[in-house]
């Protein structure tokens, strides 16, 4: 039987790679990792997992690791934070390119400088065009729903990628809430048991990782992994399905909540939607018809569904919490509105959209600074006038 | 019970407040609630000042920033009563749980509060008798189990042992559900 519990969101996501028990863990051991290998060390310490763990001597190695165990035909994964993967940038296209099924939790943290060790996005978007299928999760739950489904879709026959599965930065990795974890039994079923389909060490049919590939063949390969990676998200739908069976929760490319009949809505992914939610529901009791669509699957990102779903509204903002110093806002901004240019309209009409800079290096977003947003766009949508493009929330000024 | 409580808890690091919070939402958890528990989010050092904070309620919890207007306050370390700014963002109907072995009314007139409950309880004491060193959390759980009638003393009794059972010495263990008790009966509040 399932179980209601409380832990943290590292405590959740390390429960879920022991009931996982993948062949290989390789995590560097120090700040900025996390306590998801810390605590899944005690599980291998322990017997509860037949796992090899190594702990090279940096997340260059320890990725460097993780891919040569993935093409020895290992069901691998590793988890890191912040610097570290800045300092597995190299090899995280590696991974991706090599089409290695790797799960990696990233529990999201500012990038240095200044030092800082709080929640923001700006890790994992540092990995967006790597080729990894991205995964946001709002809250620990969905950490631990996700981790599990990670596995799965990256090892889908027709994927073959590796996967990030993200948590915000002590919001969800240090706070403890409820969730509910699934039996062993259950969700060692439902992962299975891995069957790589190509393996480094399968002699009879020999395989070539990482070959010089320059202007002959480069390219081909470039498009072939822009190819795989956009038929991830009718995979994503696939898995999802298929977790709803053993846990009753569905998952989507992206939730919409109470969008149906919006007028005006925040774009946003991580634990942040759930403070939107929060005040969506105030806001409607008031009158003011707000809705929240939060983004799942950021990598690939459903363009087409998500401008399909904001299509009628009046106003939008979109909330970042990564910038991109010197782009259009932040880096899912840029995606909404290259998704909404692309929508064919039927009456041809543009939907006024704006951007929020919010919560970096920690910064607390507060119920506050969400009405504000509303407000700014029930004013847009009135108006249908924009003031200012891109704003940075909470900020003293 | 309304339908979001926060508390804020304030404690020096190494006191226990981050776990005393955590027992009180399993605790809670147990019962049925909605909960969270977390941190003040950085780095922990012995001795300076930490806050943590619970969050409870009968619905699902989707709120995930930090708490600033809580309705119960707790402070685990009498020498922050002057200098934590302990009553910030404090409903004028919340509730003030103090470890001290002053009465609630001179804390109300040190503290030039008008409003609300104020609870103490000497925890400091409590904890040195009982358990015969400086480890205010337990008796401070008492307190606010008393004050606030939120969870059952037996439930946060249940999950003391449950957490610490093979990791404390049975005495020790002991010592820590007898604390919480004694606060209990002790804690006074007008």
């Amino acid at each position: 039987m399932p179980k209601i519990i409380a832990r943290t969101g590292d405590d959740a996501v390390a429960e879920a790679m022991r009931q996982i028990n993948p062949d290989v863990v390789a995590a560097y051991p120090i700040t900025p990792q996390t306590e998801i290998v810390q605590f899944f060390s005690d599980f291998v310490a322990n017997g509860k997992v037949k796992t090899e763990l190594l702990c090279p001597e940096s997340e260059h190695s320890a990725m460097s690791a993780c891919i040569g165990a993935s093409a020895a035909g290992g069901r691998v994964m590793t988890a890191t934070s912040s610097q570290g993967l800045a300092y597995m940038w190299e090899l995280v296209y590696i991974a991706a390119s090599y089409r290695l099924p790797i799960v990696m939790p990233v529990v999201n943290r500012a990038l240095s400088g200044p030092i800082n060790i709080h929640c923001d996005h700006s890790d994992s978007m540092g990995a967006r065009d790597s080729g990894w299928v991205q995964i946001f999760s709002e809250n620990i739950q969905e950490a631990y729903d996700n981790t599990i489904q990670a596995v799965r879709i990256a090892e889908h026959a027709n994927l073959l990628l590796p996967v990030i599965v993200t948590l915000d930065g002590f919001i969800i990795s240090h706070a403890m809430e409820q969730f509910e974890i699934l039996d062993d039994d259950t969700v060692q079923k439902f992962v299975g048991e891995y069957k790589p389909e190509y393996s480094l060490l399968d002699a009879k049919h020999p395989i070539t990782y990482g070959p010089l590939q320059l202007f002959d063949y480069y390219m081909e390969q470039k498009k072939q992994q822009h190819e795989v990676i956009k038929s991830a998200s009718s995979v994503v739908l696939q898995i999802a399905s298929e977790f709803e069976k053993i846990s009753k929760r569905k998952y989507e490319l992206f939730e919409e909540y109470r969008m149906d009949d919006a007028d005006i809505g925040i774009v946003v992914l991580g634990s942040a939607s759930g403070t939107a939610k929060t005040v969506a529901d105030k806001l409607r009791e008031q009158g003011l018809r707000a809705g929240v669509l939060k983004i799942r699957l950021f990598r690939p990102f459903p363009a087409a569904e998500l401008a399909n779903s904001l299509s009628h509204l009046k106003a939008l903002a979109v909330l970042d919490r990564s910038d991109t110093f010197g782009g259009l806002g932040g880096p899912v901004f840029e995606e909404v509105c290259a998704s909404l240019y692309n929508y064919q309209f039927p009456d041809g009409h543009k939907i006024p959209a704006v951007n929020y800079i919010y919560g970096l290096g920690g910064r607390d977003v507060t119920l506050d600074h969400i009405e504000k947003v509303y407000r700014d766009l029930e004013g847009i949508s009135r108006t249908g006038k924009i003031n200012n493009l891109i704003q940075y929330l909470g900020v003293r000024e | 019970m309304q339908d979001l409580v926060e508390i804020r808890w304030h404690g020096r690091g190494g006191q226990g407040a981050v776990t005393a919070a955590k027992i009180f939402a399993e605790a809670a958890l147990a019962e049925g609630k909605y909960i969270q528990a977390f941190p003040e989010y950085g780095p922990e050092r012995m001795g300076a000042p930490i806050k943590a904070f619970d969050r409870l309620s009968n619905k699902p919890l989707s709120l995930h920033s930090q708490v600033y207007y809580p309705n119960v306050v707790v402070v685990i370390d009498p020498t922050l009563i002057q200098t934590a700014n302990i009553t910030e963002g404090l409903a004028d109907d919340g509730l003030l749980i103090i470890n001290s072995p002053k009465n609630p009314s001179e804390i109300r007139s040190e503290l030039n509060l008008k409003s609300g409950k104020v609870y103490t309880v000497d925890a400091t004491k409590i904890s040195l008798e009982v358990l015969g060193r400086f480890m205010p959390n337990t008796p401070m759980l008492g307190a606010l189990v008393k004050a606030t009638g939120l969870v059952s003393v037996e439930k946060v009794l249940e999950e003391i042992r449950g957490k610490f059972a093979g990791k404390l010495k049975e005495e020790l263990i002991q010592g820590n559900l007898n604390a919480v008790k004694r606060a209990f009966d002790e804690v006074k509040g007008e």
